[in-house]
């Protein structure tokens, strides 16, 4: 186990260092000057070279690679342009409101994707599962920015039920959760339904049946832990990509988070913020996936005995 | 896949009935603003007073150029790659996985996003974004395909008779990949036109006025209230086709499986 560990962290690492790379390569791509896509073309000389010095843009492209990793090992994402914050200040600001969001899709996700597997696999080839599977393929083929409107149409104006965005009333987060969180309940729906198929014909099962349990004993104890582990993979991914899938649904329903800083940055042109916001939300993506694969790896006994 | 090939025949019909001279998304028509679904407007018309039916259209053959480039671009630099890592194995195969492994953990469309933040917006653009997005899965499912297909008598016996590695990969190791990413082509193309409306939604793709079935759901969001056939019409021709893509991926996928069943 401790083995696997290491080589797994160092393995993150080298990840880590090549996202991060790839995110600072990003600024290479702006088509022309930068200082002069920020401050126009007929900006005095003196202010195009403060800002291609706060920029770092004065420097040659290794050293100013070193200074982003020196940096960056300081938890440093340099300043905005526009707000004239650092972009770390900006993003603490801001993920509190991305962080209940992503929170609540992903309780939502659980609730809804949970029991319809389940009761899917219980019911194969029959109504219950239709319905389930048509679930699965319209959560998935349904655009987040069409959802979004959609529900605000029935549920807001409509039946007036919830507020039609932000995040300053009771129920305002309802909308922005189901927006964020339909097609990772969707894949999950799906997940859980073919694991739990697929362990259908293993013999613990035939022989937990033939000792009499109950079929809801037969799923408690010995169904769900064992289709549990790929669900829990699936369930690692999603968990990280709801802070990437957050930046529409921000901007569907105007919710202060990091998505809409984002947003608001690329508008602006505020590359700092952008690459910073960017480079936040996918470093956090490796994490929680490398946590999640660890711990399916830790909860199943044959791979943590093994090692 | 009946009704998915229907709904994908429809998506190509509209792109070619939008190239029609007598598709007029441009005409603006400041009496009628707004207007609801008529049969002089089918489906209405937008804030401009221009035809939703004739922008809807037109932005049909947007999502298919964008859709059908950016999944022959990503397919084809993907293959590629997947074949060389695949086929030669050892230090290049590590290196091009290291490569696949870091494009692989930017969540889904971070990545454009953040390549259509930096490169600006526009219809070339928004391709280069997704394909540097979309080669990543291409490449991925052809290395594994050939890394255990290497071995095969077949390879080696066409090695064995001197035939060049170039020869060997596109006569003996393409033809038994391609099933695979066919079926991947076919969810890429249902990821393809979300990313690209996605893009455009966010501001970031196809820019005014020309039409796009996502810009089209961000000018609408802002009449909600007054003109919702503004957000509803586009948003159900992406949702059909994106659901239409992806019931032909999984039909494919099924058939493929039944066929590799019966082979072996």
């Amino acid at each position: 186990m401790t083995v696997r560990l290491i080589s797994q962290l160092i393995d993150t690492l080298i990840v880590l260092f090549g996202v991060s790379t790839l995110v600072f390569l990003l600024l290479v791509l702006i088509p022309g000057d930068p200082v002069d896509v920020v401050l126009g073309e007929s900006a005095q000389a003196a202010d195009r070279e403060a800002m291609r010095a706060a920029l770092g843009l004065d420097r040659p492209l290794p050293e100013r690679w070193l200074k982003f990793y020196v940096d960056l090992a300081h938890g440093d994402l340099g300043d905005s342009l526009v707000r004239l914050q650092p972009v770390t200040d900006l993003i603490r600001q801001r993920l509190p409101a991305t962080l209940q969001l992503a929170a609540a899709a992903f309780v939502l996700v659980l609730l809804i994707a949970m029991p319809l597997g389940i009761i899917a696999a219980r019911h194969r080839g029959r109504w219950p599962d239709s319905l389930a599977q048509t679930f699965a393929l319209v959560g998935v083929s349904i655009p987040n920015f069409w959802l979004g409107p959609l529900l605000v149409l029935l549920f807001s104006v409509y039946l007036g039920w919830t507020p039609v965005s932000g995040n300053l009333e009771s129920g305002s987060l309802v909308l922005p959760a189901i927006t964020l969180g339909l097609s990772m309940a969707a894949i999950t729906t799906r997940m859980m339904r073919s694991s739990l198929l697929e362990i259908e014909s293993q013999p613990f099962l035939r022989t937990a049946r033939c000792k009499g349990l109950s079929e809801g004993a037969v799923m408690l104890r010995h169904s769900l832990p064992n289709a549990m582990l790929p669900v829990i993979t699936v369930l690692g991914l999603q968990l990280g990509g709801l802070l990437a899938g957050a930046v529409i649904t921000e901007v569907v329903f105007s919710w202060p988070g990091i998505g809409s800083l984002l947003v608001d940055a690329i508008r602006q042109r505020d590359y700092p913020v952008v690459q910073g916001v960017v480079l936040f939300i996918a470093l956090s993506y490796v994490l929680v996936n490398r946590l999640s694969d660890t711990l399916a790896a830790w909860l199943d006994p044959r791979i943590r005995e093994r090692a | 896949m009946r009704t998915s090939s229907l709904i994908l025949l429809a998506w190509l019909s509209m792109a070619v009935v939008g190239l029609l001279p007598v598709i007029e998304p441009y005409r603006v028509s400041l009496p009628e603003i707004l207007a609801t679904p008529s049969t002089d407007h089918w489906l209405g018309t937008d804030e401009l007073g221009r035809p939703v039916l004739d922008r809807l259209l037109s932005g049909a053959g947007v999502s298919l150029l964008v859709a059908l480039t950016t999944v022959t671009i990503s397919a084809l630099i993907g293959i590629a790659v997947g074949l060389v890592a695949g086929y030669f194995g050892g230090v290049t195969d590590r290196l091009i996985s290291r490569v696949i492994e870091i494009f692989l953990a930017f969540p889904g469309m971070l990545l454009a996003i953040a390549m259509a933040a930096m490169i600006g917006p526009g219809i070339d653009n928004v391709i280069i974004a997704l394909a540097v997005m979309g080669w990543v899965g291409y490449a991925r499912l052809v290395r594994v395909q050939v890394m255990s297909l290497r071995q095969r008598d077949h390879v080696l016996a066409a090695a064995a008779l001197g035939s060049s590695d170039l020869t060997i990969m596109r006569r003996h190791l393409l033809p038994l990949v391609m099933a695979p990413v066919w079926v991947e082509a076919s969810f890429g193309v249902a990821g393809a036109v979300v990313a690209e409306a996605g893009l455009s939604f966010l501001g970031l793709g196809i820019q005014a006025p020309d039409a796009s079935w996502g810009g089209m759901i961000r000018d609408g969001v802002r009449y909600l209230l007054v003109a919702p056939h503004l957000v509803v019409a586009p948003g159900m021709a992406l949702f059909l086709v994106v659901l239409a893509a992806n019931l032909f991926g999984d039909a494919l996928r099924d058939r493929f499986d039944v066929t590799s069943r019966n082979s072996w």
